[in-house]
C-alpha cells in the first residue's frame, strides 16, 4: 500500500524529494542509502544517479521510512525483502559472498607472507659484501676509468 | 570493389599470419637465420594487407555504402562526416578489425625497432604475435566479417547516439593502443620462457614497449570517462561499470609491471615476476576484450551480443591465458634470480609497491566477474558496486599512496629509511597544515574530507622531494640547484611528474565526492532558482531539427549576485532512427571547478525539470592524467636520446654496474 501511494505520488509529483520533509541529518542519511541501492532495471547505476520510474519510487521509499523513524539496517532489510539481495550494491558478508570479500586479505597476507623478508637469500645482506677477490678487481677496474 | 578488395586483403593477411605462426618459431628452433628473418616480412606485409583492409572499410562507411550490413547497420546518410568516419569502429565488427589493426602494427613495430635483438628472441616473439594475430583474423572472418554484403538499402539505421561524440572518435582507438600494446610484452614474456632465458637486453625492450601501452591506456581510460561524465548526464564520472573495470584493471597490472620491469631494468632482480605481470596484464586486455566483446556484460560498449562470438573469445582466452600460464609454471624456475637487495631499499618499496597494486588488481577483478560465476553457480543474482569498490579499493590505494614519496628517496639496493623520512618532514608539515586547514575552514566537524585531501597534498609535494633534494638548495645556491633540476635524469623527472599526476587526479576525486553538490529543481517560464551559489533562470525553450536528430535547448542565464555570469544551452536531443534520447549537458569552467546543468524534462505545462551539479576541482581527475601521460612520454623520450641513465647523485650506491 505504502509503495502504492508512493508510486502514486511520484506520478504526480516527479521531484518527490520536496515531499517527504527531512531534516539535514536525515537527509544525509537518505542520500548515503541512495548510494548504496540498485536501480535494479538500469545497466549499473545507483538510485542516487539514476532518473527512471524505479529509481524515483526506491528514493522515494526511502526518504518515507527515514520519516516514518527506521533505521538503515531496517530499511535496507525491507527493500531486500522486496526486491532480494539484487538490490544491494555492496553485498552482505555471509558464506556466499565471503571470497569476495576475504579476497583482499588473503592476498595482501599471502603476498606479504612471500616477500617477507628473510624468507629468501634475497634479503641476506652478508651476500652482498664483496670478498677479498672481487674487492681487488673492483678496485682494479676503478683504476682503470 | 573496394569492398571486396578490403575483404580480399583481410584473408591474405589471415594466411601471411598462418606463415608467421609457424616459420620464424621452427627457425628458431633449428638455428636457422633464414627462417627466423622471415618474421620482418610477413609482419610488414599483415601490417600493409590489414591497413589496406580497414582503409576500405573506413571508405564504405565514409560513402555510406548501405550495400554492407555492418555500415546500414550503423550508420546513417545525414550523420556528420565526422561521426561517419568515426563509425567505423563504433560497433563490434569494425572495433575488433580496428583491434586487429593495432596489433599487426605492434608487430610490425619488432621488425621496424628490433635490429639490435637476439635473432631467436626476436623471431619467438614474432611467432607469438603471428598466434594472436592468426586467431584474431580467424575470429573476424569467421565470426565477425565486416565486410558482408546485402541487397542495397536506401537508408541506415544509424549509428548509437551516444557513441556520436567527438569522445568516441579518440577513445577506443587511444584505448585499443594501449590494451593490444601490451600484446608486446606479453609475446617477450612468453618468448623468454619458450628460450628458457632472459637477459638484460630483454628488459631493456619490455620496459619502454611497456610505458607506450600505459601511456596510452591512460589516455584513453581518461577520455573514456570525461565522455561518461558530459555525455551520460549523470554528472559522475567514474562508475565501477564492468566494462570501466575491463580497462581499469590491465591498466593497474600495467602500473605494476612498469615499476617492476624498473627494478629488472636496473638491478636485473625480480625477473619471474615481471614476466608473470607482463602474462597477466596482456591476459587481463584479452579478459576485458572477452567481457565486453562476447556480451556476458551488456553495456553500451557491448553493440551485439551473439553467442558463437562469445564462445570463440571464450577459447581464445583459455588458450592464451592458459597456455601462456602453464608455460611459466613449467618453466619459470629456469630463469635465474638476480640482484639482491635489503628490505629497505628502492627495490623493497617497488616490491611493497607491486604487492598492493597486484592486490587491488585481484580485488577489482574479483568483484567484477564474482556476480557473473555467482549467478552461474547458485543461479541467483546479486550486484557488485560502487560501495564495494570503494569500501576494498580505497584501503588499499591509501597505504600505496603514503609510500610513493618515500620510494623514490630510498637508494637501491640498501636504503636509509629513517633519512627518507627526514627529508620529509616538511611535506608531512605542509599535508598537516592542509589538513588543519580544511578542518577549520570548510568542513569543520569533518574528518574524513580534510585527511583525503591532506594525503593528496602530501603525495603531490612529496613527489618532488627526491629532485628538492637533488637540487640542494641550501648547499649550492639557487642558480646551481636549478641547472642540477635541469641536468636530472629523465626517469627522475618522470617519477616525479606521474606521482604529482596522481596526487592531483586523487586531489580532484576528493574535493569532487566530499563537496558537490546537487540539486533537482522544477523551473517555471522566466522563474529563477537559487543553486550552487548562483542563481539560474529559465528564459525559455527551442526545437530544432538538426542532421539525423531533433533537439530541445532550454535557454538558461546563470546569474551571480545579480550580474549575468554565463548563458547555459543544456539540451536533449531524440535520434528518430534507433527511438533514442541523449541528453546534452551544459558545462562550465569555473578555474579548476565546473557547473554542470543536465536538462531532464521538458513538461507539458511548459516547465522544465533540471539537475544542477556545483563540481568543486573536478577538473584536476582528468588533469592529473595528463600530468600521468607526460610523465611517461618524458620517461620514453629521455630513453631514446641514448645515454643510458644512471644514478648519478652523490649519494648513490656506486655498484650500479
Amino acid at each position: 500500500m505504502r509503495s502504492l501511494a508512493a508510486l502514486f505520488l511520484t506520478v504526480l509529483f516527479p521531484f518527490a524529494a520536496a515531499f517527504a520533509a527531512l531534516n539535514d541529518a536525515q537527509e544525509e542519511r537518505a542520500e548515503a542509502l541512495f548510494n548504496e541501492l540498485r536501480c535494479v532495471v538500469c545497466q549499473n547505476q545507483s538510485i542516487a544517479d539514476s532518473e527512471a520510474g524505479v529509481a524515483q519510487d526506491l528514493r522515494a521509499i526511502v526518504r518515507d521510512q527515514i520519516a516514518a523513524g527506521r533505521s538503515d539496517g531496517e530499511i535496507l532489510d525491507f527493500l531486500v525483502a522486496r526486491y532480494g539481495e539484487f538490490v544491494l550494491l555492496s553485498p552482505p558478508l555471509d558464506w556466499r559472498t565471503i571470497l569476495l570479500w576475504g579476497a583482499p586479505f588473503i592476498l595482501l597476507v599471502a603476498g606479504g607472507f612471500i616477500i617477507w623478508p628473510g624468507r629468501r637469500d634475497t634479503g641476506d645482506l652478508k651476500t652482498m659484501e664483496l670478498n677479498a677477490e672481487e674487492e681487488a678487481r673492483l678496485k682494479k677496474l676503478l683504476e682503470r676509468e | 570493389m573496394t569492398v571486396e578488395l578490403g575483404h580480399f586483403a583481410l584473408v591474405l593477411a589471415l594466411a601471411l599470419s598462418v606463415v608467421q605462426s609457424i616459420v620464424p618459431f621452427f627457425g628458431a628452433q633449428r638455428g636457422n637465420a633464414r627462417l627466423m628473418a622471415v618474421g620482418d616480412v610477413t609482419s610488414n606485409g599483415i601490417l600493409v594487407f590489414t591497413t589496406l583492409s580497414f582503409a576500405a572499410l573506413t571508405y564504405a562507411y565514409a560513402t555510406s555504402d548501405f550495400s554492407l550490413v555492418n555500415v546500414w547497420q550503423n550508420s546513417h546518410s545525414q550523420m556528420p562526416f565526422l561521426f561517419k568516419l568515426t563509425g567505423t569502429w563504433g560497433n563490434h565488427e569494425g572495433s575488433m578489425l580496428l583491434w586487429v589493426l593495432i596489433l599487426a602494427l605492434f608487430a610490425a613495430a619488432v621488425s621496424w625497432f628490433g635490429g639490435n635483438l637476439p635473432l631467436s628472441l626476436r623471431a619467438n616473439v614474432q611467432a607469438v604475435q603471428g598466434w594472436l594475430l592468426l586467431t584474431f583474423f580467424a575470429f573476424i572472418i569467421f565470426t565477425s566479417n565486416p565486410f558482408q554484403r546485402q541487397a542495397l538499402a536506401p537508408e541506415g539505421q544509424d549509428l548509437n547516439p551516444i557513441l556520436q561524440d567527438i569522445g568516441l572518435a579518440i577513445h577506443p582507438p587511444m584505448l585499443y593502443l594501449g590494451y593490444v600494446g601490451f600484446s608486446i610484452t606479453f609475446a617477450f614474456a612468453v618468448a623468454a620462457l619458450i628460450e628458457g632465458r632472459i637477459d638484460s637486453v630483454w628488459a631493456r625492450w619490455v620496459r619502454p614497449w611497456a610505458l607506450v601501452a600505459w601511456l596510452f591506456l591512460t589516455a584513453g581510460i581518461s577520455m573514456g570517462s570525461y565522455w561518461a561524465y558530459y555525455e551520460l548526464g549523470w554528472g559522475g564520472w567514474w562508475f565501477w561499470d564492468p566494462v570501466e573495470n575491463a580497462s581499469f584493471l590491465p591498466w593497474l597490472s600495467g602500473t605494476a609491471l612498469l615499476h617492476s620491469a624498473l627494478v629488472m631494468e636496473k638491478r636485473d632482480a625480480l625477473k619471474v615476476w615481471t614476466v608473470l605481470l607482463a602474462i597477466l596484464t596482456f591476459s587481463l586486455s584479452l579478459l576485458g576484450t572477452f567481457l565486453v566483446r562476447s556480451g556476458v556484460l551488456t553495456s553500451v560498449h557491448t553493440f551485439t551480443s551473439d553467442p558463437s562470438r562469445g564462445l570463440f573469445i571464450l577459447t581464445i582466452l583459455s588458450i592464451f591465458v592458459g597456455g601462456s600460464l602453464t608455460l611459466f609454471a613449467l618453466r619459470a624456475t629456469r630463469l635465474e634470480q638476480g640482484g639482491l637487495f635489503a628490505p629497505i631499499s628502492r627495490e623493497g618499496s617497488l616490491v611493497v609497491n607491486n604487492l598492493l597494486i597486484a592486490t587491488a588488481t585481484a580485488t577489482v577483478l574479483m568483484g567484477t566477474l564474482y556476480p557473473v560465476v555467482y549467478e552461474a553457480i547458485t543461479g541467483g543474482k546479486i550486484s557488485v558496486g560502487a560501495p564495494f569498490f570503494n569500501r576494498t579499493f580505497i584501503p588499499l590505494a591509501i597505504p600505496l599512496v603514503l609510500l610513493m614519496p618515500l620510494g623514490p628517496l630510498l637508494a637501491w639496493k640498501k636504503g636509509d629509511l629513517l633519512g627518507a623520512m627526514q627529508r620529509l618532514t616538511l611535506v608531512a608539515g605542509f599535508s598537516l597544515l592542509a589538513m588543519v586547514l580544511v578542518m577549520a575552514f570548510i568542513s569543520p566537524g569533518k574528518w574524513l574530507a580534510p585527511i583525503a585531501i591532506g594525503i593528496a597534498v602530501w603525495l603531490m609535494i612529496g613527489s618532488f622531494a627526491e629532485l628538492w633534494q637533488r637540487a640542494g638548495f641550501g648547499k649550492v645556491g639557487a642558480g646551481a640547484g636549478l641547472r642540477r633540476i635541469g641536468g636530472a635524469p629523465a626517469t627522475v623527472w618522470s617519477t616525479a611528474l606521474s606521482h604529482f599526476g596522481v596526487g592531483v587526479t586523487m586531489l580532484g576525486i576528493v574535493v569532487v565526492t566530499a563537496y558537490e553538490t546537487e540539486d533537482a529543481v522544477v523551473l517555471q517560464p522566466r522563474a529563477s532558482v537559487e543553486a550552487a551559489g548562483f542563481t539560474v533562470r529559465y528564459d525559455g525553450a527551442r526545437r530544432t531539427n538538426v542532421a539525423n536528430y531533433e533537439e530541445t535547448i532550454i535557454d538558461l542565464a546563470v546569474m551571480e549576485d545579480g550580474d549575468l555570469v554565463t548563458f547555459a544551452r543544456p539540451s536533449k536531443r531524440f535520434y528518430p532512427a534507433r527511438q533514442m534520447p541523449t541528453s546534452e549537458a551544459a558545462i562550465m569552467n569555473f578555474g579548476f571547478s565546473q557547473l554542470y546543468i543536465a536538462l531532464g524534462e521538458a513538461n507539458a505545462d511548459g516547465s522544465v525539470s533540471v539537475r544542477i551539479w556545483w563540481k568543486p576541482f573536478v577538473t584536476l581527475i582528468w588533469l592529473g592524467t595528463i600530468f600521468m601521460v607526460i610523465a611517461g612520454a618524458i620517461s620514453l623520450v629521455g630513453r631514446r636520446s641514448g645515454v643510458p641513465r644512471k644514478m648519478k647523485s652523490p649519494k648513490a650506491v656506486p655498484a650500479d654496474a
